[in-house]
């Protein structure tokens, strides 16, 4: 590796070439403060808060953007460079909506910690007059108020390049300058797929998902209702962040028990519908394959992926799978066989969704998605929004036993548990459909090939004599790429998963948020799933097929994958809708 | 956002559209071509109204949010038409300090319009423009090529009947 050598602050060190001045810095222990760059995704060198004094230059550098050179002299905290930033957040807060005490960031605000360590006095020191712009609270999953936002421009970096939706950009110029939709238009009015993505990236309390903890807390409250929890394969392994807990640690245990603390009747695993999805998934795959149905079937776990489907590729509908998300699968499940089972009327049943994800708050609202004539799910909520009622209830997060999930729909498989890793769905799918095409026990479970972090991946297993094409995409520019090849015929695939986030719901809109010190230097989706890898490989069962509730609620209820009464309640359909 | 969306209904033909798509079609290189068809497409339709900025944005494969971001930045492009009758208040210093400023604000509320938008009927535009080289005649406006002259705010009724 070619390094070279430059002095950071006087001091000598040998550092990467062709690294910037950021990375270099960190690489040697000293944080540069960034707003506007984000790694991978944005650097526009556009904010100026990681300006550096070079010598010899004419002016302050930007950090994120500027690349080391041999003998370079930096200094990161001179005189004329904390004046400096210290001058460009007053000039930000001038225009920044300063509701700081009831914003959903404040407290986790990169812009507010910035103030605090730059000793920003004055919060109104070149107050004038102000823009005031009204509040888009018009999509299901979220809201944007301009009235935060700073202009970094990270959300609009995120929706186009990672996601290929690109509903927002920078409207107008100068003091009018704006992020907003094309020709002003509401988020709900365009082509948004609720993936939330932006909301991961915003330093500040302009983008937020829209709250329904008081749903949750009113029904809790209510003591006619039976309120059942299940949780995500993914929250487990990043609900402890949100307590300060190193990325990638799972809190299973203490996560079950602080629910069950909040007063939920029930608390299951989403991994049980999860192991259920595959063995409608599979199903469908092995028909598909026997009858001459459409191929490649793609999976329809990820309803940010479905939305965007219908926006983009609403002629490859006919490719997505029928089966409802492992969130809808579950809620259809309590308010059927669970409500039956258990002499509850379903209408008296409330089903809270733990979710890593905002779109799936736009699912619970979609049309064919209430197998017992009530919603399958009542209220989907972010990782975010439970780490909220946790800490308003009072928990002591850290403090709390581990405990088990209620049975009997608590039980799940390490198939399930790996949904929430890019590949996962693929790699459980074809866990079940290889046992079940050839009718012999795999000697490995494991399929690395369909596993880690790279935004396509496929692979080519010998299934029962026939060779079986898979590929898998996270994040939507990839699948964007990944399905113009199936189209022009240049790739054929028998199987692909799609999940809209990259990395996949470990990555997911709806996970804590992590600042831009953390996401610039950790590999957030990397320590995540390494975390549910880790689940699935200690569990003893780890095919969902072989998951004994799953085995059970086929015997007394849905008799046999891809039924009548199957398809009734856990298949759904979908509709085409505007390009733009 | 004064330069935002027109009210007027799109009346654009089928000939300009192929005209537009075969501009933008015969283009060596697409990428980096926003500004350029901006320019072309709103020589043709002397506007650029939503339907137009989509076909861009079609033909381009950008987001219509790129689109509408480069359309809102640029003060050469204009998302509302012309009125059959433009008009036209000089704020340079001279008129400015001769009171331009309160005709313009007289006009904006008479034809219930900002600078930069046409009224709903198509019939006026309001525009402010700087110096016409008419600083004797301060405060100035113009109707299409008719010059008004030494104005205050109660000759804007007057000016506005005659068209």
């Amino acid at each position: 590796m070619d390094m070279v050598n430059i002095k950071i602050n006087g001091m000598d060190y040998s550092v990467k070439a062709g690294s910037t001045i950021l990375e270099a810095a960190h690489e040697v222990g000293i944080d540069i403060p960034t707003l506007c760059y984000l790694k991978d995704i944005n650097a526009i060198g556009a904010c100026r808060i990681c300006v550096v004094e070079v010598k010899g230059a004419k002016s302050l550098v930007a950090a994120c953007v500027y690349p080391v050179n041999e003998g370079m002299e930096i200094f990161t905290h001179s005189p004329k460079v904390l004046k400096s930033r210290k001058m460009t957040l007053e000039l930000i807060l001038s225009t920044h909506e300063r509701k700081c005490l009831s914003c959903v960031r404040g407290g986790d605000c990169e812009l507010q910690r910035l103030c605090k360590e730059f000793g920003v006095e004055d919060e109104g020191r070149f107050d004038g007059e102000n823009q005031h712009y009204e509040i888009d609270d018009s999509a299901v999953h979220m809201f944007r108020n301009d009235n935060k936002c700073i202009l970094c421009r990270r959300c609009i970096a995120v929706c186009d390049k990672y996601q290929d939706v690109a509903v927002i950009g920078a409207n107008e110029r100068g003091f009018k300058t704006h992020v907003g939709c094309a020709f002003d238009k509401d988020l709900a009015d365009v082509s948004c797929v609720s993936c939330g993505q932006c909301i991961t990236v915003c330093p500040t309390g302009a983008i937020a998902e829209k709250d329904e903890t008081d749903k949750v807390w009113e029904a809790l409250a209510d003591e006619t209702k039976h309120v059942v929890f299940h949780t995500a394969p993914s929250i487990r392994v990043t609900l402890g962040e949100a307590f300060g807990m190193p990325v990638g640690t799972n809190v299973k245990g203490k996560m079950v028990a602080a629910i069950r603390r909040l007063g939920a009747d029930k608390v299951f695993d989403t991994d049980f519908s999860a192991d259920l999805t595959i063995m409608e998934e599979a199903n469908e795959f092995i028909e598909r394959v026997q009858n001459g149905g459409t191929l490649p079937l793609i999976t329809s776990c990820s309803p940010g992926w479905i939305k965007y489907c219908e926006h983009k590729f609403p002629e490859m509908i006919p490719n997505l799978s029928s089966c409802k998300s492992p969130q809808q699968m579950f809620g259809a499940v309590i308010k059927t066989y669970y409500a039956e089972k258990n002499g509850i009327d379903p209408k008296d049943i409330f089903v809270v969704a733990v979710m890593p994800c905002t779109a799936k708050k736009f699912e619970a609202g979609r049309d064919d998605q209430a197998a017992a004539g009530v919603p399958d799910t009542d209220v989907a909520i972010t990782t975010r929004e439970l780490a909220r009622m946790i800490k308003r209830a009072g928990l002591k997060f850290a403090e709390l036993p581990d405990e088990e999930f209620d049975n009997p729909l608590g039980e799940s498989s390490g198939a399930g548990a790996i949904f929430g890793a890019t590949g996962g769905v693929m790699e459980a799918a074809l866990r079940t459909a290889v046992e079940t095409l050839t009718g012999k026990e795999l000697e490995k479970l494991e399929f690395t090939e369909v596993r880690g972090t790279a935004g396509v991946k496929e692979a080519t297993y010998n299934v029962a004599g026939m060779d079986v094409n898979v590929a898998v995409a996270s994040g939507l520019k990839n699948a964007h790429a990944l399905l113009d090849k199936v189209k022009s015929g240049e790739k054929q695939y028998h199987f692909i998963e799609i999940m809209a986030c990259p990395g996949g719901c470990v990555n997911g809109g709806g996970q804590p948020v992590q600042p831009a010190s953390v996401r610039n230097f950790v590999d957030l989706r990397g320590k995540r799933a390494a975390a549910l890898y880790e689940e699935d490989a200690n569990l003893p069962v780890r095919k969902s097929h072989e998951n004994p509730m799953i085995k059970k609620i086929y015997e007394e209820y849905f008799e046999k994958p891809g039924s009548h009464k199957a398809h009734e309640i856990l298949h759904t359909s979908y509709v085409a809708r505007n390009r733009y | 956002m004064a330069n935002k969306k027109t009210k007027l209904p799109f009346k654009g033909t089928k000939e300009q559209e192929e005209q537009l798509r075969s501009f933008i079609r015969a283009l060596p290189d697409k990428d980096s071509a926003v500004i350029t068809v901006l320019q072309k497409a709103q020589e043709i339709y002397g506007y650029l109204p939503e339907e137009v900025q989509l076909i861009v944005a079609d033909e381009l494969g950008v987001s219509p949010a790129e689109v509408y971001g480069v359309s809102t930045f640029y003060s050469q492009f204009s998302l509302n038409p012309k009125g059959e009758n433009k008009i036209s208040v000089c704020l340079g210093t001279a008129c400015y300090v001769k009171g331009s400023g309160d005709i313009f604000n007289k006009l904006v509320e008479k034809l219930g319009i900002q600078g930069g938008e046409c009224t709903p009927d198509g019939k006026f535009s309001l525009e402010a423009c700087r110096c016409i080289g008419a600083c004797g005649l301060a405060p100035v406006l113009t109707v299409n090529d008719d010059v008004y002259g030494r104005l205050t705010v109660d000759d804007v009724d007057s000016i506005l009947a005659k068209y």
